[in-house]
């Protein structure tokens, strides 16, 4: 350790650190622009020279390592000098034009031009402009007011993997920009907004529609993906008007991915559903929330009395609520049913009967960014997980070796040390021949190369992603992958599809006791279905399969924040609060309960659905339905805690059928990451993004040749009756006999299984 | 004394030619280091001894520098030559390739020896093409002549050379914005410590030296440190190539001793033009405060003497003046050239450059305001020692030697809206 004075203050501190390092630690403000914890230090702003003893010039604290004995003035006259010379540097060139920027009020330049700077400028000669450039829908420039801090290329370079910005020309002449008119489309582009200290890049669906200073900030989690990102929801006049991150090192960082950060447009929705609805002879009425639910407590209670109680089913989305999905499962169980299930993706469920709890990352989030050596299978990394997958290309970055077994073949922005990309079918036997490598048998070569990986390093994982939970021979893939692991003592992990995965099977929304799974639901349909935030045509594994179970029903009741298409299946519509109009808790993929709290009123009628389950509890004369707040069912889903009932391990073995030929045509069904949830498919900037675009149906350049089909040719993809029309695409990294066409989007809405046989026609034909 | 060390073989037809250059006994050194097993330490003792300061401008110990590299490095090393000669006022390093690149090429390769380099990179300034080709060339007679590449004199010892040529960004010639060039990225310096030589090249120990410093290599290993030295005075040893532009008869590359009055060197440049008066003096190239005329003449060219006078030697570019010359006008052009120049990295240099030309080209233009100059003086000020590299005091400089000499003449154009010459 090392002896160090800063402006007085004796600080102890670890060789290597920097003088701004120590000095924020021990709480002594040094200005700034270009230095950001997280990123690579670039010394170029200048605005944090301080001056330290025995050395002529000012130096950046930034970039200057404490020595041992070292004495650093960060105010002294030298040091103010310095900083009030680069605060008019700075200044010059920018548009002081606060009062009709967008930043104005939460700007870092204008913050410390309050201190740094003088009532009046020096500087009389013309002002440089900088034309601004569209980089896409989600941020807006104003490049005149860039003061070339270049922290928004070093995220690029250095967090987001792709190094989209950059800076051309010299002197008074740089600008930032991307290349050559493209847009800005990494699914974490919106963290440069954060980063940008002055007005140059703001958001673009927020901008002008309210000030810094207008706005209540409150925290709250994020509903999309399992890594559950701290947010600072910021409202106005009880509407949501931007999310910001709210710092967790252990979870998010300082980060959000783009869906965190704009899918809160889709809260104010014209879809949004704002009064229970009933439908009488075909036509749909608004009711009051008395006669919707006694409507529902009516026909489920002569539904069970007249057909049994085993008529009545359940579909939740694992983005519901830990207590609505607890309130749920209780409900249908007070019914006397044990038909409920959240894992609507899923369609191989043989190996239920060897849980022994939870399925979860089986480590922590951070521990993610410290592996050594991992093995994925079966995910489509960044759309699913935008920041996880930061998480182990940090791991990269120091030095790990990312290993692939998967269909597609996307770019993951970094170095992938091995790679089996195969057909959904082939998949169980990648793992296998893994498997057999690791016993000491013969295998192919990248099988070997990926054993040798994991039995290298001393931190490793193996993880299975949404696609290897959504595929058809899921148990199979989650014994090999247990069997994997456990030969080379990786951790086993699963990357939780949704904010509350974890939290849905704490909640017990799942079926036990001989109930039935979202699967025999379907196959063998029921009479009544409770849906609670489920889109029926988007969520499901088989979309088709599942609207027919449910326009045969006598009853569904649709507990949803949005109308959608439930209309044209439900009986009852309820209006029930997303995550920013009620109390709740989310349970990430780590294990990691997180509770939040309303940050604005319901919409409307609308009621947070735990109330709604509630009453409907005490309609259907139930017992233990009296809760008073959230808490009270949150305390009780969760009695005797979370670590114990985390468990991927399978008790039993699971058998495994070799390779089964497949024939024909098969589909990649990966969800769409701007499609994968109700809000975010609402939320129309991040619709104008290229990773929402109209699904295609992608083959590689010998599938597309079979099929007859020629890029960019409209053709029909069916999957049982329905067809879509899609255009046909072509890309070479596909495995041959399959076609990628994205579900979660209406264009594929009415296809079947995500990973079953796909026919293709020409259009017309 | 004149062409000593460098130019002592450019009398000769086709100079540049291996074969003229073996004549006048060239690559004699590098036989002599490989034949007798030279130790690296003692031909870094021979350097420390002849006081060879850095040639490029700033005047930094050669031998020292060559000490500083790591010497048990488990990995490659590189030397590379920065031949990005691009300062207004200079224009000796392109003499030197054009004339006796062999001298260079040997110098680079007892270089490589000395320093445990395996790779040696030269730089050579993007607008003097015919340079680069005749560098090439020459590095091809030294390849088929085994004097370069695979086992050099069968000694069983690899070195090469690659000849890299930049584009004409001036900020190139700053060492690291030359090795991130070269590695294919922006020009632009990088923050230092680390030094090139724990973080150079491609992330390598790197050593980088200007052309006439490596050139002068393969005199001290021939002729024993001591001899050069004694060419100059002490703590300058050595001759230096001395360009001398401006209002002279006779413009031009002279190598002279270190310590030779500079009345002396105008002689050899053919005195005045026109026989005018000498009004300053601009010793060692555009980034160095001028120098009037009168105290000009009483000085040695050397490092020590021209700092005492408060200006620098710098490359040794001399740029010369009459009394016709106006010193707002002279200014003007020197402050467009480093606004133009500036990386845009550091926010002094990016945007003080391009105020300080601003507020000179108003003046020169009879725009001026009285309290123009204290606001010169203060931007240059503010501009000086706060930038990651040189080229902010290099543009600072100049102002601030204008105004220290010649603000009566500024003063005039404010008030009076024309020149006083």
């Amino acid at each position: 350790m090392l002896n160090i004075e800063i402006d007085g203050k004796q600080l102890t501190v670890e060789p290597g650190t920097s003088i701004i390092d120590a000095a924020d630690a021990a709480g002594i403000y040094i200005p700034r622009f270009c230095y950001h914890k997280k990123l690579s230090v670039a010394a170029n702003c200048r605005m944090c020279l301080v001056q330290v003893e025995k050395v002529p010039k000012p130096l950046p604290a930034c970039a200057t390592v404490v020595t041992d004995g070292m004495k650093v003035m960060t105010r002294s006259e030298t040091a103010i000098n310095a900083q009030k010379a680069v605060m008019e540097f700075l200044l010059i060139n920018h548009p002081l034009d606060c009062p009709i920027c967008d930043k104005g009020g939460e700007c870092e330049l204008q913050d410390l031009a309050v201190g740094y700077g003088t009532g009046a400028s020096r500087y009389t000669e013309e002002k440089r402009v900088v034309f601004n450039k569209n980089i896409g829908p989600l941020i807006t420039t104003d490049m005149t007011r860039c003061i070339s801090c270049t922290r928004c290329v070093r995220f690029g370079q250095e967090i987001g993997g792709i190094m989209e910005m950059g800076q051309i020309s010299r002197g008074e002449h740089v600008e930032i920009t991307t290349f050559i008119e493209r847009s800005i489309n990494s699914e974490l582009s919106g963290n440069i907004i954060d980063l940008c200290p002055v007005g140059a890049l703001t958001s673009k669906p927020f901008r002008y529609s309210a000030r810094a200073w207008e706005l209540t900030s409150r925290p709250s989690v994020s509903p999309h993906d399992g890594m559950g990102a701290n947010l600072t929801v910021q409202t106005r006049s009880n509407r949501v008007m931007r999310v910001l991150p709210r710092d967790n090192e252990e979870i998010n960082e300082c980060w959000l991915s783009d869906k965190d950060r704009f899918g809160y447009e889709g809260l104010n929705s014209a879809d949004r559903l704002q009064h229970p609805m009933i439908k009488r002879s075909g036509a749909w009425h608004q009711c009051d929330w008395s006669e919707a639910l006694e409507f529902i407590a009516t026909q489920l209670k002569r539904i069970r009395d007249e057909q049994g109680e085993e008529q009545i089913a359940a579909l939740a989305s694992p983005h519901a609520t830990l207590e609505e999905l607890y309130l749920l499962q209780k409900l249908l169980r007070g019914i006397g049913s044990n038909h409920i299930d959240h894992r609507l993706r899923q369609s191989d469920f043989s190996a239920d009967a060897s849980l022994q709890g939870a399925p979860w990352l089986g480590m922590s989030i951070a521990d993610l960014g410290q592996l050594d050596s991992v093995l994925v299978v079966g995910s489509t990394l960044r759309a699913d997980h935008p920041l996880l997958a930061w998480r182990l290309r940090q791991a990269i970055q120091h030095g790990a070796q990312l290993n692939l077994i998967n269909p597609v073949d996307d770019d993951l922005l970094c170095p992938v040390a091995n790679k089996v990309i195969v057909a959904p079918a082939a998949m169980v036997d990648a793992l296998d021949q893994v498997l057999r490598a690791l016993a000491g048998e013969s295998a192919d070569a990248s099988a070997q190369a990926i054993a040798a990986s994991l039995k290298g390093g001393e931190r490793k994982a193996v993880l299975l992603g949404n696609l290897a939970q959504h595929h058809p021979r899921y148990a199979e893939m989650h014994a090999l992958a247990q069997q994997i692991a456990e030969l080379t003592g990786a951790q086993f992990g699963f990357l939780g599809e949704a904010a509350n995965s974890v939290g849905a099977y704490l909640a017990g929304a799942l079926p036990t006791g001989g109930g039935m799974n979202a699967a025999q639901m379907l196959d063998d349909p029921r009479r009544a279905y409770i849906l609670l935030d489920v889109e029926a045509e988007l969520d499901s594994y088989n979309p088709a399969k599942t609207l027919a179970a449910l326009q045969s029903a006598q009853l569904v009741v649709s507990l949803c924040a949005y109308k959608g298409k439930a209309p044209d299946y439900a009986h009852v519509l309820l209006p029930v609060a997303p995550f920013t109009e009620t109390s709740g808790t989310f349970v990430n993929t780590e294990g990691r309960a997180q509770s939040f709290s309303a940050v604005v009123k319901p919409l409307g009628e609308s009621r947070p659905a735990w109330k709604v389950l509630r009453v409907l509890g005490n309609l259907m004369e139930l017992d233990g339905f009296d809760y008073d707040s959230s808490e009270q069912v949150q305390a009780e889903a969760l009695a005797g805690g979370i670590g114990s009932k985390l468990n991927n391990a399978l008790k039993a073995p699971v058998a495994h059928a070799a390779g089964s030929a497949s024939h024909g045509l098969q589909r990649i069904g990966e969800v769409l990451a701007y499609h994968a949830d109700a809000i975010v498919r609402r939320a129309p900037s991040l619709q104008e993004t290229a990773d929402a675009k109209t699904p295609a149906a992608w083959m590689n350049g010998e599938t597309l040749a079979k099929v007859g089909a020629v890029e960019g040719m409209d053709i029909t993809v069916r999957q049982g009756g329905e067809g879509a029309v899609l255009k046909a695409m072509r890309d070479d990294r596909l495995p041959a006999g399959c076609v990628r066409v994205a579900a979660g989007h209406p264009a594929t809405a009415m296809l079947g299984g995500l990973m079953d046989e796909i026919v293709v026609e020409r259009a017309g034909s | 004394m004149a062409n000593e060390v460098i130019f002592h073989s450019i009398h000769l037809p086709e100079s540049w030619k291996l074969e003229n250059y073996l004549k006048a006994g060239g690559y004699d050194a590098l036989k002599k280091v490989l034949a007798e097993k030279i130790s690296p330490d003692e031909i870094i003792n021979q350097v420390k001894t002849s006081v060879l300061r850095g040639r490029g401008g700033a005047g930094f110990p050669t031998g020292l520098k060559w000490s500083f590299m790591p010497k048990n490095y488990p990995g490659d090393k590189y030397l590379v030559c920065n031949s990005d000669e691009g300062e207004p006022g200079t224009f000796k390093d392109r003499d030197i390739i054009r004339l006796n690149p062999h001298q260079l090429i040997e110098g680079m390769i007892i270089g490589g020896y000395t320093l445990g380099a395996k790779v040696g990179y030269n730089y050579i300034h993007g607008e003097i093409w015919e340079c680069y080709e005749r560098f090439e060339a020459a590095l091809d007679e030294a390849r088929a002549a085994g004097l370069l590449g695979k086992n050099i004199l069968g000694s069983g010892w690899d070195f090469d050379i690659h000849a890299h040529h930049g584009y004409g960004a001036y900020v190139c010639g700053e060492e690291t914005a030359l090795l991130e060039s070269i590695e294919g990225k922006k020009g632009q310096p990088r923050f230092k410590p680390p030094f090139p030589a724990s973080f150079g090249l491609y992330g390598k120990p790197t050593t980088i030296n200007n052309t006439e410093t490596l050139a002068s290599i393969p005199y001290i290993v021939k002729h024993g440190g001591q001899k050069f030295l004694e060419l100059g005075k002490p703590n300058n040893g050595g001759t230096k190539i001395f360009s001398v532009s401006g209002h002279v008869n006779n413009p031009g590359n002279f190598e002279i001793g270190m310590g030779t009055p500079f009345s002396e060197l105008l002689k050899m440049a053919g005195g005045m033009k026109d026989g005018r008066k000498l009004k300053a003096v601009i010793p060692g190239g555009s980034s160095v405060p001028v120098v009037p005329g009168e105290i000009m003449m009483d000085l040695t060219m050397d490092y020590d003497s021209i700092a005492k006078a408060g200006s620098y030697l710098g490359a040794g570019s001399v740029i010369v003046m009459d009394d016709t010359v106006c010193m707002v006008r002279a200014l003007e052009r020197l402050s467009y050239f480093y606004y133009e120049e500036s990386c845009g990295q550091c926010t002094p240099c990016r945007e003080g450059t391009g105020w300080l030309y601003r507020v000179i080209h108003r003046i020169e233009h009879g725009l001026g305001k009285p309290e123009d100059l204290d606001l010169l003086e203060s931007v240059a000020g503010n501009i000086m020692g706060r930038t990651i590299c040189a080229l902010g005091d290099a543009a600072a400089m100049p102002v601030q030697g204008m105004l220290k000499h010649y603000r009566n003449e500024f003063e005039y154009h404010i008030q009076h809206k024309k020149c006083m010459v």
